[in-house]
């Protein structure tokens, strides 16, 4: 018998800096109605749910138990992850291959703005014996790899100020983006550093919002809808969580997890992908993150690629038609549903003005942002 | 069963105690390490990782699950950190099992860990953030004041003693003495836990788990590997959880619905009709004395008030009809929050291999019971593990 598991609804909130009318209760039962209406299903007919969250991120200690309320969920096989949300569809993707479910709910959600001192909080996701008494901000981790990564791969700078710029007019065209702009490369010069070589600019901000997605075995996938939207493959891995040994400049997690979601998918090479949703939370990662996928043999030829076009609305390439985190803002663990949702959009042609044509295989992509070496890769495809 | 048959292959687990001097990272790889030579294989040939541990606030780490990953032997491996609060620590073999039973991995390797010394001047001061900001931070509540609410509640519901409580840490802390890795065991009489100090009526100190450091890890593999690697592999034959409302001030504190729904959708899984003639072992989650009795009804392995009598009558005994708790648990091994959990079902799978030491119930028993619980008193995870394969 088949295997194939769909994609049957997807709900989300519009992202924006902050959300003072709504709980995260609220903002997750806006989502889950939205996606069950999308899906076509009541939640008393969902077998398990899946979550995923930040104790700190959150201000809340075991974070799960706030969650089953507001999706339906009361009395049901539950698990929060403390992962980003596209590990979120990977595990509901296992549950339902398992058998142990047919049809699974993912969330994700941000409620950044309720944390008063997000440097803070960062600075406790550094190492407390080796790192954190040196007391460093962990985005200088990010200009300092942004700085390797330039230097030994050749990429001119006018490739991160493209991707800035790129992304933030793509999210023009996104209603639900929460920094659209329109811009030209002299804003993001005349930006001061963070941590040299980053700019202010180069850094995606936060944002609150929040995505379900409801996921189905083939035989429980509704054929209503013209266009199905079926998960080919799905990657999730580690580098080093170690600062000093990592292997830093090549993002090693995303190609240990393309390589695995390529394999399950029979993607012999990643041109067959038609658009491309990678994590841009600081601008060189999106480059350096297209050359883990394997579209760019160096930074060098991504960030040329770029200039040229390819990458853009209009281009054979696309990436991050949506505006990516830097122009829908970073909603934490929900940031890789955000790509989810678009991918899902654009695979079933309701992607409104910045529908693209003839897309069939898309790809999202995330990683869990600095000091982690960690992230996942989802491969979705139409019919 | 719809997926692949898994089986365990490989246990391990660190000496738990008040206050390690390595750091999370060393106990975990400690932990995952004795699990992977008891298997007798290297990290390399571990295809995936889970890993669980409790609250962040512990170690005043953000994504702590980040932080600990190498040291769980997850170092340029996928990974994925579960997290149901007191209940990861069995929910951490459900994950794992259907990382298998997917066909995605062939092995697993699951690693719990907690560091609870770190957070001075005691971890309680940590569970405070578990609370609702606005509903119940302002109270103050403690683990102590809602656990001895919800124990007065079993009491009065269907009229049980406080001695047939104290039983519970009787039995425990004695089989603990035969647990070489173990916290607190103790020589008790039920006279002893009721003279020990009123932490808050009606919970005793004697009826309280210690805070712990610890870890415990497991490797799990599918069949075509488990059958290579050992001839007496025990079986994952079934996994069930279930999460409850956060509003835990509305529900029936007497008897836990959610552990009976996550009981049975495990037991649906291995083909078992008659949980309390079925099962050989039980493991319950045992962190305050009464809870093991309330957890023993919920699993469905004792009716709806009987569990005391049951265990005055001796059948929760190492020799009993249903022997609970051989590691001696909680209470006597001591509970590094997720560590704990998995430690149970470390116990069952040296039960079932016959590997217990002095502590090994008699008669070949084939079938174990694992449980764990935590949250707002709101989370059932349950694994059911044998050493016939599952059908």
């Amino acid at each position: 018998m088949s295997n194939r598991i769909a994609i049957i609804g997807i709900g989300f909130t519009a992202l924006k800096p902050s959300t003072p009318q709504q709980s995260f209760k609220e903002l997750m039962f806006e989502a889950a109605q939205k996606a069950y209406l999308d899906a076509g299903v009541h939640s008393g007919e969902i077998d398990s749910f899946v979550t995923c969250a930040e104790d700190l991120n959150e201000g809340l200690s075991i974070f799960d138990e706030y969650t089953p309320d507001q999706l339906g969920a009361v009395q049901k096989p539950m698990h929060t992850l403390t992962q980003d949300g596209l590990h979120g569809i990977a595990d509901a993707f296992m549950q339902i291959r398992a058998g142990i479910a047919e049809r699974v709910v993912v969330e994700a959600h941000s409620k950044a703005s309720n944390v008063k001192t997000p440097g803070g909080v960062l600075d406790y996701a550094l190492d407390p014996f080796y790192n954190r008494p040196l007391a460093f901000n962990a985005h200088a981790l990010a200009g300092l790899e942004m700085n390797a990564f330039l230097h030994e791969t050749g990429t001119s700078i006018d490739g991160c100020t493209g991707v800035v710029v790129k992304n933030r007019s793509n999210a023009l065209r996104n209603p639900v983006a929460a920094y659209p702009l329109a811009l030209d490369s002299t804003y993001v010069e005349s930006s001061p550093y963070v941590a040299y070589p980053l700019r202010e600019a180069e850094i995606a901000k936060r944002a609150d919002g929040c995505v379900v997605i409801v996921l189905a075995h083939e035989k429980k996938a509704p054929t209503t809808r013209s266009k199905r939207v079926w998960v080919r493959g799905i990657g999730f891995a580690n580098d080093s969580a170690t600062l000093e040994s990592r292997e830093w400049i090549r993002a090693e997690y995303a190609r240990l997890a393309a390589a695995s979601a390529y394999r399950q998918a029979s993607i012999q090479q990643p041109r067959e992908i038609d658009l491309f949703e990678v994590d841009d939370s600081y601008a060189y990662k999106e480059l350096q993150h297209l050359v883990a996928l394997g579209l760019y043999t160096d930074g060098a030829e991504a960030g040329r690629s770029l200039e040229a076009g390819e990458t853009g609305l209009r281009g054979k390439m696309p990436v991050n038609v949506s505006g990516g985190a830097l122009g829908m803002g970073l909603p934490l663990e929900a940031s890789g549903l955000y790509r989810v949702v678009e991918l899902v959009l654009q695979l079933r042609g309701e992607a409104g003005p910045r529908q693209l044509s003839d897309v069939r295989l898309g790809l999202a992509q995330s990683w869990r942002g600095v000091p982690t070496t960690s992230g996942a890769v989802v491969v979705l495809e139409t019919e | 069963m719809s997926g692949r048959k898994v089986a365990i292959v490989g246990a391990g687990m660190t000496q738990f105690m008040r206050r390690a001097l390595e750091t999370p990272k060393e106990l975990a790889w400690l932990a995952a390490k004795s699990a992977l030579e008891a298997a007798e294989m290297s990290l390399n040939q571990i295809d995936c990782v889970v890993l669980g541990s409790a609250p962040d606030a512990f170690d005043g780490l953000h994504m702590k699950g980040e932080n600990l990953s190498d040291g769980c032997g997850a170092w340029q491996k996928p990974y994925l950190r579960c997290y149901v609060g007191g209940g990861t620590g069995v929910y951490a073999v459900a994950q794992a099992w259907f990382h298998v039973a997917s066909g995605l991995f062939d092995t697993a390797l699951v690693v719990c860990e907690e560091k609870m010394s770190g957070c001075l001047p005691h971890p309680q001061a940590a569970f405070l953030t578990i609370f609702d900001h606005v509903t119940e931070q302002p109270l103050k509540p403690n683990l102590l004041w809602i656990f001895a609410l919800e124990q007065t509640r079993y009491m009065q519901t269907y009229g049980i003693g406080l001695e047939e409580i104290a039983r519970v840490s009787v039995k425990n802390k004695r089989n603990a003495l035969d647990h070489p890795a173990a916290q607190l065991g103790a020589k008790l009489t039920v006279k002893d836990v009721l003279a020990s100090e009123v932490m808050a009526w009606p919970v005793h100190r004697l009826m309280v788990s210690p805070t712990s450091d610890g870890a415990a890890a497991l490797v799990l593999a599918g069949e075509e590997i488990a059958r290579r690697i050992t001839d007496r592999p025990v079986w994952v034959q079934g996994v069930g959880w279930s999460l409850d409302t956060a509003y835990w001030t509305n529900r029936n504190l007497a008897y836990p619905e959610y552990l009976e729904k996550a009981a049975w959708m495990a037991y649906h899984m291995a083909g078992i009709r008659e949980p309390a003639k079925e099962i050989n072992i039980a493991e319950p989650y045992d962190p305050f004395a009464y809870k093991e009795l309330h957890h023993l009804e919920g699993l469905q392995l004792a009716p709806k008030g009987q569990a005391p009598k049951l265990l005055a009558d001796g059948v929760f005994d190492l020799g009993g009809d249903l022997p609970v708790t051989p590691s001696g648990g909680l209470l006597g091994v001591g509970n590094p929050i997720a560590a704990a959990g998995l430690m149970k079902i470390c116990e069952l799978y040296w039960q079932l291999r016959g590997e217990a030491g002095a502590r090994q119930v008699p008669g070949k028993p084939e079938r174990g019971v694992a449980q764990a619980w935590g949250d707002l008193m709101q989370v059932g995870t349950v694994v059911v593990v044998g050493t016939k394969e599952p059908s």
